[in-house]
């Protein structure tokens, strides 16, 4: 229920796309977005290929296209803000629709990407780089606790809708903040057994 | 906020992925240096919980509702250089496992959301605490610095995308801005609320946990105050200088004016036009002005009516 809230397609099944080496994908998904960013605008044949290349990705890893297309669809305020603004604007330049088209391909890339890759993985690549090891302790613990700390401010939600009878509208705002204060104090209690789970295992 | 890839171009996200490089590795040396060890999973478990913090719905009016950014919050409670640490894991998580945000416009988030946004609200809220010291003082300085930080970020964004060409600066500016400095008010309420509900549950975490580091704070906000004008001085101030003389002239001294030059059909339009776009940004950031005077002034009162009188609490703690 939280992946789904959260709006992210969590374990897909074992493909072909899948089972490819995460640092394979990173590099060819960042190669595709800086090609695809670096592009001039009428670089039409770019473009096509990009999505060529993507559509038959995404086909074999057997993602849900539903899913791919309501996460594009995200961005179409930005789209339509800029057009907006173009049209307004005193030269008239008129970049919009190839605005669109790069932001379009580069996040279906990175949807394509993170859907078929684990966070675990794409942390070993990080490593690998050379990527400080304090930033990577706190990236694998906020992936680990994420979920954790999510379903937590979700029960706190229905805890307190359950002990509510009307829907009090003044103070909404107060109670509302009171769960992420105590939703804070509950991370910052769970980081301090965490800590002693860590040095009980020999972390230094 | 987040810019997703393709509405900044190379040379944009370059420049922000240097300046961001430089202070997120500044952070990293600062917390490996000043933070105790216990402390470090706190880092991890401070960004699952503004992640979480981001998905409890603030309802506004009429089916509109808001959510907490939270940096200047993470910032007040955890200090400077977590929180730059901290909103760079967020954003990195959000990049890569949601799709919130490019990869190569990731630069560019964390210049605005960490190192302006962030730290720049730090700045402002240790500002106003000094001056106004006390619990009233700290729930002002986080309201007011919450408003800040969401106008200063949306300010250095607008700047990103007219450096870009994606969008002119006369309407970027307004636009954005003009929003965020809506969406601020918003920012500012929650987070001193937010806050508060800390100071009751647990004072203790909320009592500056860098007061032993503090010594050091001074130059720490030097370094990234420098990073920011950085960013500002290539962002901002070509767009903000005397307009639209200062942008001709820079365009004219960079050479790259003939790309600017609008269509021969378009001359005269435009020639209209520039008055009611100046027009347009030299409103919002007279706004700007004054709604930092009113913002100030309703963080004054908001402390006033939420935090009761110390010598009350005092009277209520003695029997």
């Amino acid at each position: 229920m939280i992946d789904h809230w959260i709006g992210h397609y969590h374990r897909g099944p074992d493909t072909v796309v899948s089972r490819l080496p995460a640092s394979l994908k990173l590099g060819v998904a960042l190669a595709i977005i800086a090609g695809t960013v670096l592009a001039p605008p009428r670089a039409a044949g770019w473009y096509l290929a990009v999505a060529a290349a993507l559509a038959g990705a995404v086909i074999l890893s057997r993602m849900p296209m539903r899913f791919l297309l309501k996460r594009l669809a995200w961005l179409s305020p930005l789209v339509l803000g800029v057009a907006v603004a173009n049209v307004f604007q005193p030269g008239g330049r008129g970049n919009w629709p190839t605005v669109a088209v790069k932001s379009m391909l580069c996040l279906a890339t990175i949807i394509t990407v993170s859907n078929t890759t684990p966070f675990s993985h794409i942390l070993r690549v990080l490593r690998a780089v050379r990527v400080p090891a304090l930033l990577i302790t706190t990236l694998a613990l906020m992936h680990r606790y994420l979920f954790v700390l999510a379903e937590e401010a979700e029960r706190m939600r229905r805890a307190r809708t359950s002990r509510l009878f009307t829907r009090p509208r003044r103070a909404r705002w107060r109670l509302l903040s009171t769960v992420v204060g105590q939703l804070f104090v509950r991370a910052s209690e769970r980081a301090e057994r965490i800590y002693g789970a860590m040095c009980a295992r020999g972390w230094k | 906020m987040h810019i997703p890839d393709g509405f900044i171009d190379g040379k944009t996200a370059a420049a922000t992925a240097l300046l961001s490089a430089a202070g997120v590795g500044l952070a990293l040396r600062q917390v490996r240096r000043r933070l105790p060890p216990r402390r470090v999973p706190l880092l991890g478990l401070a960004a699952a919980f503004l992640f979480a913090a981001q998905m409890v719905n603030f309802p506004v009016a009429a089916g509109v509702s808001g959510h907490l950014i939270g940096g200047v919050l993470v910032a007040a409670l955890l200090g400077p250089s977590a929180a730059v640490v901290v909103l760079t894991t967020v954003l990195i998580v959000q990049c890569f496992l949601f799709a919130d945000g490019g990869v190569l416009a990731l630069g560019a988030n964390v210049f605005n959301m960490a190192l302006v946004g962030a730290v720049g609200g730090c700045a402002i809220y240790h500002g106003v605490r000094r001056g106004w010291p006390g619990r009233r003082g700290q729930v002002a300085a986080v309201a007011f610095a919450g408003w800040c930080s969401t106008v200063l970020a949306a300010t250095c964004c607008a700047g990103q995308l007219a450096w870009s060409g994606t969008v002119a600066w006369s309407a970027a500016f307004p636009a954005l801005t003009g929003t965020h400095m809506i969406i601020g008010v918003g920012e500012g309420l929650i987070s001193a609320l937010v806050l508060l509900a800390v100071l009751r549950a647990r004072p203790d975490l909320a009592s500056e946990p860098g007061d032993a580091a503090s010594p050091g704070r001074g130059g720490e906000l030097v370094r990234y105050g420098l990073l920011a004008a950085l960013g500002l001085a290539l962002f901002v101030a070509p767009f903000a200088c005397p307009w639209p003389d200062g942008l001709e002239s820079v365009a004219a001294r960079l050479g790259f004016e003939h790309r600017a030059a609008p269509p021969a059909i378009a001359a005269p339009a435009a020639d209209y036009q520039a008055p009611g776009v100046s027009w347009a940004v030299g409103a919002t950031a007279l706004a700007g002005a004054a709604g930092t005077v009113i913002v100030f002034g309703l963080a004054g009162l908001l402390a006033w009516s939420l935090v009761p009188r110390p010598e009350e609490k005092a009277r209520a703690g003695k029997p």
